[in-house]
């Protein structure tokens, strides 16, 4: 039941009202077709007995309000889903991305809402299995675990990009017969970003089990708002019907919220804070807990929302409302970066909510959790010498400060960094945890339980280091 | 039933016409779909409802149907176990009909209708009663005795109660005549209406306090039974570590746990967690005493903003048997959040960040449902506890929310990200929290804990706060500089924090410590002050006492299980022992 009306009579910004309408349903999916044939897409916001309010996903330019012919498809938006989408690039919209894709339309086994529907929490299933990313300060440290929601928070300038382009290649789960996939979802990034990741996802093979969908900075805004929600259906689609561990990068998540803002002031809401809208937490929860594990079913998805921290204000309303939503952050730091250290994770402000359960025998290694423990405890006392260092100079520091001082900045260049193309793996990261700690004395091991500091650092004749 | 039809849709709020005869607060069916709402506002025939599920879909003109009735709850035997959404719908019986994902228009009653209970009757006809008379009673859960009572409404003489057997709780139990000639038929169950607070006999000042096992707050900020508590701190701070710590371990008869617009991998945790996890009193399983409301942040968010007063009107009701409640709310910012998206969209004048001007009131009005109280309908004493935590926009306290909250509630635990970031859990700042209730404890504690253990708690709150203007001066001129006995404020300032406070929630013996373990760790501390001090005062330079053995001893009292408590007792002993062989050597010396 296709009805087509050309009776718009306002069109403003993202938005636009069509009068005289009838049987029109709210959230329904618009056809707009300008005067030279050109067709937009948008979908209902609010619907009263005669008008309805458009968003248009392609923006307004071009539009008028005496010739568009808009059309209300009787259907939500949505996307068709099939095990075809691997390997291939779509659009905001679905449909395949030039230049980086140009093979025909994908044959959709079926079509899928794209507004999902929210998970039973009773039917959740708590994530408690390893994902490992190859990096020692995320697998170490920051562990991720499968259904698990964890965003990293970066500034401008710093290296998010190519932090997660390293992980959608590297990642994988751990034990046999397990299938691993990508989707990855840009939102608003330049060109060169897009191209950067399609190049890099090519070249090393990554791409073979990615699905993308891409955003760039100069495609419609309002497009964002659709993007993260088509790639989380096709990502629900592999995980739950196709048994596949599904990881979900995300990026950036300013651009999205940004674009969620302009159609909020389009429709002179009341703001929120910094001119978000209130409704900001409720609609960034509908993109992140879609994360997750359901009992019974093999598949998992899990999260890494990126987003870029404005001034790196963490309290900004977007990182601050992404924090109360999330499992924890990984965040990245301006000074590592200039220090030179990649990934520049600050260990010390980040946080996995959800590593207790996914380490220790059987899923990591037994010694981790002690040793995750002692690493975090010198690291500590290691940028406490440092700054005692700043104050009264290196060599008023007692023996043992500069020790940690030492150790401090050897587990910054060693553990904490490593190389764009270095894929470690989790008994790597863990050995590597314990070869930096030997630059300490063995008796200052005090988060270590005794019978597993002797397996793992045995006493030979008198001991090394001890006093 | 009001018959009307769709006008507007705009996200949660559809606005409905024809609707003239419709009451404020009614409960509605918005489409064929059957979508559950509640009118919020009228405007002539026009009818503003918030609807408690997804409106993608919906079109004007299709049909709305007033119910008559508020939205209620109801109450009876089979609360107890269960996992609720926001509007009591069980979610396990979702899953059943719907599968893993939340799909519309399910209408699920929110006892089990079929389920049959052992009643016994208490009550003999003849006897006048009104509401809370206790008509019966039923084994709900092995911890539980569910008391059937006279709806708060009815009034009468008995004429009939149901002989012991088993029945379900659409059976009908009891008859009431209510002097007018009209026969009342009481089942096992009843409905009341989530907005209206339940009546009580008299409300009465906190007593007792609620024995959490949590050092920090049964020490320093205790909250009274019956009393209210918030828990504001920026995201990682440990909230919900805080909530579920005191869900698990908190002395309450019955808990009633409102996961309201959070996470749904913690409501997950909590489910999971509950059925194994023993009440440190029976033995049993937690679960046996915990009712779970779970409205998810990707929920509808209607919803959410009804989670909570479905969470209290429950509690209210166990309250009304006789037994002591205890309510987490996590986190009454969502809560807020929903009210103000309400708000915005029915296009109500904002006040400060947006929220509506009545926030305060809400807020009020849902915390002055705790209290300790007198139940009506015979001679029992009830008290339900308020807990709620506050996720303030970038951990700013002056934040809206929180203001009208701290305006309300006794008891601030106040989570600081520097200990967050310090790993120091639980994360509640011991210089910026405070207890209204201590003064009212007192007698409690005089009788049970001894005189010494107030006055001792002061001082140890004292010893913290001196530690924190030392801490500045030692920052400039070293620790060494400080006066001996300056020294040892700092020295026991820290055992107090590592030793006592900091308590790890995910070791099996740490998570909870009775109040007369708490009790002996404090005074071990105590002692050893008072001790050290001593020595300091006849001439031991402190770095000879801060070295002694005794230092690994307290750290180690915190790991030693309830049943030997004797052992940490006897490092009192140890303790003066040691201190005295140092004063000895150096008077030989």
């Amino acid at each position: 039941m296709i009805r087509e009306y050309t009776t718009t009579v306002e069109i403003s910004g993202p938005l636009m009202l069509v009068d005289r309408v009838e049987g029109v349903a709210y959230e329904e999916l618009v056809e707009i077709e300008l005067p030279g044939g050109e067709i937009r897409h948008g979908k209902v916001l609010e619907v009263d007995s005669r008008m309805a309010l458009v968003q248009l996903f392609e923006g307004s330019s071009g539009t008028d309000i005496t010739e568009s012919r808009v059309r209300f498809l009787g259907k939500q938006v949505e996307l068709g889903v099939s095990e075809e989408m691997l390997g291939r690039v779509f659009d905001g919209q679905g449909r395949p991305r030039a230049p980086f894709d140009t093979a025909p339309p994908v044959v959709p086994e079926r079509m899928e809402n794209i507004n999902g529907a929210p998970i039973n929490p009773y039917a959740r299933d708590y994530p408690a299995e390893f994902i490992q990313t190859g990096f020692s300060s995320i697998d170490g440290i920051n562990t991720l675990v499968r259904g698990q929601k964890l965003p990293v928070f970066s500034g401008n300038g710093l290296p998010h990009a190519a932090v997660a382009a390293q992980i959608a290649r590297q990642a994988r789960v751990l034990g046999e017969g397990e299938s691993f996939a990508v989707v990855f979802a840009a939102m608003g990034i330049t060109f060169e970003e897009a191209d950067y990741f399609i190049r890099d996802f090519r070249k090393t093979g990554a791409m073979d089990r990615a699905v993308v969908f891409m955003n760039l900075a100069d495609d419609p805004a309002i497009e964002r708002i659709s993007t993260p929600r088509m790639a989380l259906t096709a990502a629900e689609y592999l995980a739950y019907e196709k048994d596949m561990h599904i990881l979900v990068i995300l990026t950036d998540m300013t651009n999205y919220c940004d674009a969620l803002r302009e159609i909020s002031a389009a429709r002179k809401e009341v703001p929120g804070r910094r001119g978000y809208p209130g409704y900001l937490y409720t609609d960034l929860s509908t993109i992140y807990e879609r994360a997750g594990r359901i009992k019974g079913r093999k598949g998992s998805i899990t999260q890494i929302p990126i987003l870029t921290m404005p001034e790196d204000d963490k309290t900004h309303p977007i990182p601050d409302l992404t924090g109360y939503i999330t499992e924890g952050q990984l965040i990245l730091n301006r000074e590592l970066h200039k220090k030179g250290v990649y990934p520049p994770m600050d260990v010390m402000e980040s946080l996995s909510r959800l590593k207790d359960k996914g380490i220790g025998k059987g899923k990591t290694r037994e010694d981790h959790a002690d040793l995750f423990n002692q690493l975090m405890a010198a690291y500590s006392a290691g940028k406490d010498a440092r700054e005692l260092a700043v104050i009264l100079g290196a060599a008023a520091l007692s023996e043992i400060d500069q020790k940690y001082l030492r150790f401090a900045d050897e587990y910054e260049r060693r553990y904490i960094s490593q190389g764009g193309h270095e894929n470690r793996n989790i008994d790597e990261t863990l050995d590597l945890g314990w070869e930096l700690l030997k630059l300490l004395p063995r008796n200052e091991m005090k988060r270590i339980d005794p019978k597993r500091l002797d397996k793992y650092w045995p006493v030979k004749g008198g001991g090394e280091g001890d006093d | 039933m009001i018959k009307g039809t769709i006008d507007k849709i705009a996200g949660p709020l559809v606005v409905a016409d024809g609707m003239k005869e419709a009451r404020m607060y009614d409960l509605v069916y918005v489409s064929d779909y059957g979508l559950i709402g509640e009118i919020i506002e009228l405007k002539g025939e026009k009818a503003s409802i918030q609807v408690y599920e997804e409106t993608g879909g919906l079109k004007p003109g299709d049909p709305v149907t007033a119910t008559g009735k508020p939205l209620s709850v109801e109450l009876g035997p089979g609360l107890v176990t269960a996992i609720y959404d926001g509007i009591q719908r069980p979610l396990d019986e979702i899953r059943e009909q719907a599968g893993d994902w939340i799909t519309r228009g399910i209408s699920i009653r929110g006892l089990d209708h079929e389920k049959l209970w052992d009643w016994n009757p208490v009550a003999e006809p003849g006897l006048e009663v009104g509401g809370g008379e206790v008509l019966g009673e039923v084994p709900e859960t092995k911890l539980i005795t569910h008391r059937v009572m006279v709806p708060p409404d009815v009034k009468g003489t008995l004429t009939w109660v149901k002989e012991a057997g088993s029945c379900n709780i659409d059976t009908v139990v009891a008859k009431v005549n209510d002097g007018e000639g009209v026969e009342v038929q009481l089942k096992m169950y009843h409905n009341w209406p989530v907005r209206k607070p339940r009546p009580v006999a008299e409300k009465r000042a906190p007593e007792e306090p609620l024995i959490t096992g949590q050092r920090v707050v049964d020490a320093f900020f205790p909250l009274g039974k019956g009393g209210t508590a918030c828990v504001p701190g920026p995201f990682g701070s440990g909230k919900t570590v805080i909530q579920h710590q005191l869900a698990k371990w908190a002395d309450a008869e019955i808990v009633v746990y409102v996961g309201c617009g959070e996470r749904g991998n913690e409501m997950t945790d909590v489910l999971q967690e509950f059925p194994e996890l023993e009440d440190p009193k029976s033995g049993e399983p937690l679960i046996l005493r915990t009712v779970l409301v779970a409205n998810t942040s990707n929920m509808p968010v209607a919803a959410r903003e009804a989670s909570v007063y479905t969470g209290i009107t429950i509690g209210e009701y166990f309250r009304d048997m006789g037994y002591s409640v205890a309510l987490m709310a996590d986190s009454t910012s969502r809560w807020a959040e929903a009210m103000r998206e309400m708000s915005g969209r029915l296009e109500e004048m904002p006040g400060e960040e947006g929220y509506p001007a009545y926030l305060g009131t809400r807020i009020a009005e849902f915390y002055e449902r705790a209290g300790n109280v007198l139940c009506r309908g015979g001679d029992r004493s009830g008290a339900l506890t308020v807990v709620g935590a506050v996720s303030p926009a970038g951990g700013d306290l002056s934040d809206p929310v929180v203001q009208a909250t701290l305006r309300v509630v006794k008891v601030f635990w106040s989570l600081q990200a520097k200990l967050a970031y310090a790993r120091h859990f639980p994360a509640i700042g011991w210089l910026e929290s405070y207890s209204l209730y201590t003064d009212n404890l007192r007698e409690y504690y005089d009788e049970n804990l001894g005189e010494g253990w107030v006055s001792m708690m002061k001082e140890a709150i004292s010893l913290l706060q001196q530690e924190a203007n030392l801490q500045e001066i030692a920052r400039l001129v070293g620790a060494e500089s400080l006066s001996p006995e300056d020294q040892l404020i700092l020295y026991t300032s820290r055992s107090l924090r590592e030793d006592f406070l900091h308590q790890n929630a995910f070791h099996e013996v740490d998570t909870y410590a009775s109040i007369g373990k708490q009790k002996v760790m404090m005074e071990v501390i105590m002692n050893t002050h008072e001790e050290m001090r001593k020595a300091i005062r006849s001439g031991v330079p402190p770095r000879e006492l801060f070295d002694l053995p005794l230092k690994e001893e307290i750290t180690r009292m915190r790991y030693i299980p309830e049943d030997e408590i004797g052992s940490i007792e006897a490092i009192k002993g140890s303790v003066t022992s040691q201190v005295s062989r140092v004063i000895e050597s150096e008077q030989t010396a």
